[in-house]
């Protein structure tokens, strides 16, 4: 398939072929870190993340018609302020949702499950009342648009390489929370023994509702960023959705190191396969491929270890 | 209930026998209260009272369709709104009964059978996908109702209790490719769409024509629905460097495909390579932004930016209606036709019955369609004019063609299938 081709083009192509994988990992890696949190340390299948997502979205988006409106000098800075808004909205969110719906569950796992369905219909169609049916647009401050010339064929979309710095920040942001905060410490407590962390003082509703809105701001500001990508609208989260549990199921539910293995697999496998067959195809081999290893390893690529 | 009936009658004969003025006097009050005067042009029941005629609105306005579904509810309820002041339908009033099919398919032939035996409606304005139209077919048909169907699509279907007020898959891709292909020197082209039956069929109608031209198709690809990542088969694009990219991608993907396309440098106004498209509508572009489409052309049969009297007062009655900064795509414009195009077979027919206003569709010819001129086809198919249009960053369309004469339609093209 190649034979009509010069080296050059060759290389060209594959080099561009090889950001498009980088970029799609970290598309991944930021959809995923929000629910592998919620699911990794407290066990909770929140369904409802693709709205969380978009909610951040919708933040975006109002962001940009006040800034368009009230303040267009800014508008070239906007996107900053509208991500720590879209933090701070699905984050409370979070918290309100965790206080009056999650904490009541945690002994039901399942119930979680159905619980957070249904709450991720009741903020469709929230969306769907405040924002209308269609899907919204959300204009962009130019410097994010067009791409980067590197030579006359390789160009680097400028929007990738925004997403992949701020996965990277956002990873390392995540890093230092739970590994080298007190916080993050009592959190990996109660994860490990509920029961012993609170007798030794830890205050765990606390630390629940804290992790939960943590892994819902940054579902809130992945949304955020996927206005440069994606389309929102009051069900575009479903569009994540299933991508998302892939990606956390597949590195192993409790390790974050797991979710970052999984999204650089799925996605370089994924960008590869789309390369050389068709889009459906790569999807469903990715499907069988991904099926095929967690019959083999049911608990996932990396799995914590801990006495039960 | 015969029994009663018997009895009612004897009675009434036996009354009558007795005291005749008396019961002259009790049939003629009982007279007037029945519809007697809409038994004529009602032999089957429907809801038609002497002033009233019901009808039904069926699509999504709940769930993902309803992004799509929204603006044919409100140019169905435009129309009726606008045919009532004029007088209504017979010297009727149309009252609507609005159903939501939930973006589910089931719920669809729930609701259309609802309506059609519970609410007996005399036509129905509704459906927008494929798959809700072929999940109430065999309700229409079952029950005989009449279903007045806006939306674009791939053919193969021609039943006799719908009507397809949008076109059908050769109108709008014959005259779209042979365009790209005189008009732009086009000679090769890459395919791409959504993965399911509408984009499939069209690009085998497609292909086969591209084919025909003596041109080549360097590329067919399909994602599936809600597929948000297009970077690799940009690459592939970039790689085979085709004169057109031929794109039916629909959804929510049509936002992440434009917006990558974009930002991965093809700028569409070069037209190297030129993008035309068949599945995005002003609507689409509101949520993919008028910026990151810039340049594309679409083959459709209608947009916003018409310049003729009928669209003229359209658009300003719609906007007037829903709002200044409402858009008006293909679709929206072909649900308007519905129920304009049931009023003048009903008036033809002089008859709500199903069977005479089946009878009376093929021929009916609106004058008056935004659009311009339409007229029903024997296969219950419109005759329209195909267009392409120029997008532009306020969302617009420019019109840069249309057909000389109205395309004929064809749903069931030989050789295409």
């Amino acid at each position: 398939m190649f034979a009509d081709y010069t080296w050059t083009e060759l290389g060209s192509i594959f080099a561009m072929q090889g950001f498009a994988g980088l970029i799609l990992f970290s598309v991944f890696v930021l959809m995923a870190l929000g629910l592998a949190i919620i699911f990794g340390q407290m066990g909770v299948i929140n369904m409802a993340h693709g709205e969380f997502m978009i909610l951040g979205a919708y933040v975006t988006y109002l962001c940009s018609n006040l800034v368009e409106a009230y303040a267009p000098s800014l508008f070239g800075v906007y996107f900053f302020f509208a991500m720590a808004l879209a933090f701070l909205a699905a984050g409370a969110l979070g918290a309100l949702v965790e206080w009056s719906l999650i904490r009541h569950l945690y002994k039901r796992p399942l119930d979680t499950l159905l619980a957070t369905w249904g709450l991720s219909l009741i903020l469709q169609q929230a969306y769907r009342s405040i924002f209308g049916a269609r899907e919204v647009g959300v204009s962009l401050p130019n410097w994010l648009l067009g791409s980067v010339p590197l030579t006359d064929i390789i160009e680097i979309p400028i929007n990738g390489i925004f997403v992949m710095v701020l996965t990277f920040v956002i990873a390392i942001g995540v890093y230092f929370i739970l590994f080298r905060s007190r916080m993050g410490m009592q959190t990996r407590a109660v994860v490990q023994n509920r029961v012993m962390a609170g007798a030794v003082g830890i205050n765990t509703e606390k630390v629940d509702r804290h992790t939960f809105a943590l892994g819902c701001g940054i579902a809130g500001i992945a949304g955020s960023a996927f206005t440069m990508i994606g389309s929102t609208g009051p069900t575009a989260g479903q569009l994540y959705i299933v991508d998302t549990f892939l990606i956390v199921v597949f590195g192993g539910a409790a390790s974050l190191i797991g979710t970052i293995a999984s999204s650089f697999a799925i996605s370089q496998a994924q960008s590869t396969m789309e390369f050389f067959l068709s889009g459906s195809m790569a999807k469903v081999l990715t499907l069988l491929t991904v099926v095929g290893i967690l019959m083999l390893r049911p608990e996932g690529l990396f799995s914590l270890k801990i006495r039960r | 209930m015969r029994r009663v009936k018997d009895i009612v009658q004897s009675r009434m004969s036996r009354r009558s026998l007795l005291a005749g003025t008396a019961a002259t006097a009790i049939l003629m009050a009982a007279g007037t209260v029945s519809p007697s005067f809409a038994d004529e042009v009602n032999t089957t029941g429907l809801a038609v009272t002497d002033d009233t005629v019901q009808v039904g609105i069926l699509h999504s306005v709940t769930g993902t369709m309803a992004i799509s579904e929204t603006g044919s509810v409100q140019a169905e309820k435009l129309a009726i709104e606008q045919i009532n002041a004029m007088g209504g339908v017979l010297g009727r009033k149309i009252e609507y009964i609005q159903e939501d099919g939930a973006s589910d398919w089931p719920t669809f032939a729930e609701k259309a059978k609802k309506l059609l035996v519970n609410d007996k409606v005399a036509a129905v304005f509704g459906c927008w996908t494929s798959a809700s139209r072929k999940a109430v077919l065999p309700v229409f048909e079952q029950y005989n109702g009449m279903l007045y169907y806006p939306t674009f699509y791939e053919g193969l279907e021609q039943s006799p209790n719908v009507i397809y007020t949008g076109q059908e898959a050769t109108q709008q891709i014959i005259a779209g490719i042979d365009w790209v292909a005189k008009e732009k020197g086009a000679k090769s082209f890459y395919l791409l769409g959504s993965d399911y039956i509408w984009p499939r069929t069209s690009n085998k109608i497609a292909r086969k024509h591209i084919e025909k031209l003596g041109h080549k198709v360097v590329g067919e690809e399909y994602y599936p629905l809600g597929h948000t990542q297009f970077n690799s088969v940009i690459n592939k694009i970039k790689l085979k460097k085709p004169d057109v990219i031929y794109a039916i991608v629909v959804g929510g993907s049509n936002v992440a495909f434009y917006k990558q396309l974009k930002a991965a440098g093809i700028d569409m106004t070069k037209e190297k390579p030129l993008l035309l498209t068949i599945s995005v509508t002003e609507d689409e572009i509101r949520g993919i932004g008028g910026e990151n489409i810039e340049g594309a052309y679409a083959a459709m049969k209608y947009f916003q930016s018409l310049d003729n009297e009928n669209n003229k007062e359209f658009v300003s009655a719609f906007k007037e209606m829903w709002g200044e900064d409402i858009v008006i795509g293909d679709v929206t414009q072909a649900a308007y036709l519905g129920p304009w195009l049931w009023k003048a077979a009903v008036e033809k027919a002089g008859s709500f019955d199903i069977d005479k206003v089946r009878l009376a569709s093929p021929g009916i010819e609106l004058t008056t369609a935004p659009e311009g001129y339409v007229r029903v086809h024997e296969n219950h198919h419109l005759w329209s004019k195909t267009r392409i249009g120029l997008a532009k960053t306020d969302g617009q369309y420019e019109l840069v063609y249309e057909t000389a004469d109205l395309m004929e339609p064809d749903p069931f093209p030989e050789g295409y299938q």
